[in-house]
């Protein structure tokens, strides 16, 4: 009897403990981190390492900026792994980029800017050709 | 002819195009969840094969089709459906184009008014009835998100179950979507005209098809609804087709028609 009261409060304690830790996670997910990642080292990885750089980004609730961003083909694969992925606690991802333009004598498409997030935590308002207004609710 | 024939050349392309019979091509419908692909479908197959034949149901819980599905052999010939468009298209028109009342008015405005704008209207220039005929596979797609999560569909009345169960047909419905964008020749990109056209997975799919080389024709649907303004469209997308259709009241459908036609042969 005096055991398993004790097993209770010993219970109750490590409740308490988990309480604490809940709120510290709460905080922590409060906090939304974001990557920025520069135009060279964009340049620097192949189209999967890119994708699979940015999901895995995503999926551990980070912001992923591209400057220089992604290309059609490489977003279209990245809905394509994104969707591989979905589950009831990743639901799937929000990207947002400026159209590219036309590069050197409209040859090549320059693409410019992408913006990837959690599905839950970021929401693209509204964009246009050159800018774009986002909300990032935290979790 | 579409560019199907990248691959093989001059020569088989002139000896296909003087000796042998043009084949069907094969135009994917594509757009997001409850832009109303399946019903547009359900329409061209109205028109031009079998009056009684659906591919899919319509419905507003969206991602309703979540499986592609492929319906060949449709012959549009303008000429000979002509008097069919009227019949099926116009009787069932319940509020003209030049209506200054409606939002995004399409007779003031000469940019996306399809009957003045050369640029949308594929017969402006040309007017070429004589050639107007398209053999065709048309595939209904299920629609394109990059998110899915169950419990949009519970809003809607479904069971957590059903609502799960839902959620992973259509995340392999949207993967099977993007796979047959490699086995088609021409994509009908269908926007919701009530809706703000600059969504991503618009821009995505409109820069994959530049990137292939692939046409497209934009169809601003949803005309018949107050609130629909196809000329944002328009000005979102200069460089493309785009034809302002509702694909439930038959509202334009002639000049989508002929829109196909000249894109897609």
């Amino acid at each position: 009897m005096k055991r398993s009261e004790e097993g209770g409060e010993e219970r109750e304690e490590g409740g308490e403990e988990r309480e604490e830790g809940g709120e510290e996670r709460e905080k922590r997910n409060m906090n939304i981190k974001m990557d920025l990642i520069s135009e060279d080292k964009v340049n620097s990885m192949g189209s999967m390492e890119k994708i699979r750089f940015v999901l895995d980004g995503v999926k551990s609730g980070n912001i992923v900026v591209l400057e220089g961003g992604l290309t059609s083909e490489e977003q279209m694969k990245l809905i394509e792994l994104a969707m591989l992925e979905v589950d009831e606690d990743f639901t799937g991802i929000e990207m947002s980029g400026y159209p590219s333009k036309k590069g050197f004598f409209n040859l090549r498409k320059k693409t410019r800017l992408t913006v990837v997030g959690p599905a839950k935590t970021m929401h693209t308002i509204k964009k246009g050709k050159d800018w774009i207004s986002a909300v990032i609710s935290e979790i | 002819m579409v560019r199907r024939r990248r691959t093989s050349g001059i020569l088989a392309w002139l000896l296909e195009a003087l000796f042998f019979k043009k084949r069907s091509v094969k135009i994917g419908i594509y757009g997001p969840p409850n832009a109303g692909k399946t019903t547009l479908t359900n329409r061209i197959i109205h028109t031009f094969a079998d009056e009684e034949e659906d591919v899919g149901t319509a419905s507003e819980i969206p991602h309703e089709t979540r499986r592609a599905v492929r319906r060949g052999g449709i012959l549009i010939d303008l000429k000979q459906n002509l008097k069919q468009f009227q019949r099926t298209n116009f009787n069932s028109n319940p509020q003209p184009l030049s209506d200054p009342t409606r939002n995004g008015d399409l007779s003031t405005n000469p940019s996306t008014n399809p009957s003045t704008n050369p640029s949308t209207n594929p017969n402006a220039k040309s007017g070429r009835k004589g050639r107007a005929k398209l053999k065709l596979d048309v595939v209904d797609t299920p629609g394109l998100a990059t998110k899915i999560d169950f419990h949009d569909f519970l809003a809607y009345g479904l069971r957590e179950e059903e609502a799960k169960q839902r959620a992973k047909e259509a995340t392999e419905g949207v993967i099977e979507a993007i796979k047959w964008l490699d086995d088609i020749d021409g994509v009908i990109l269908l926007m919701d005209a009530t809706q703000d056209p600059y969504t991503q997975t618009n821009v995505v799919i409109i820069g994959n098809m530049e990137a292939r080389g692939i046409p497209v024709v934009i169809a601003a649907n949803k005309i018949d609804l107050s609130s629909a303004a196809p000329q944002k469209i328009k000005k979102a997308f200069p460089q493309h087709f785009v034809i302002p259709i509702s694909a439930l009241t038959g509202e334009n459908m002639p000049e989508f028609y002929a829109a196909m036609v000249r894109r897609f042969r």
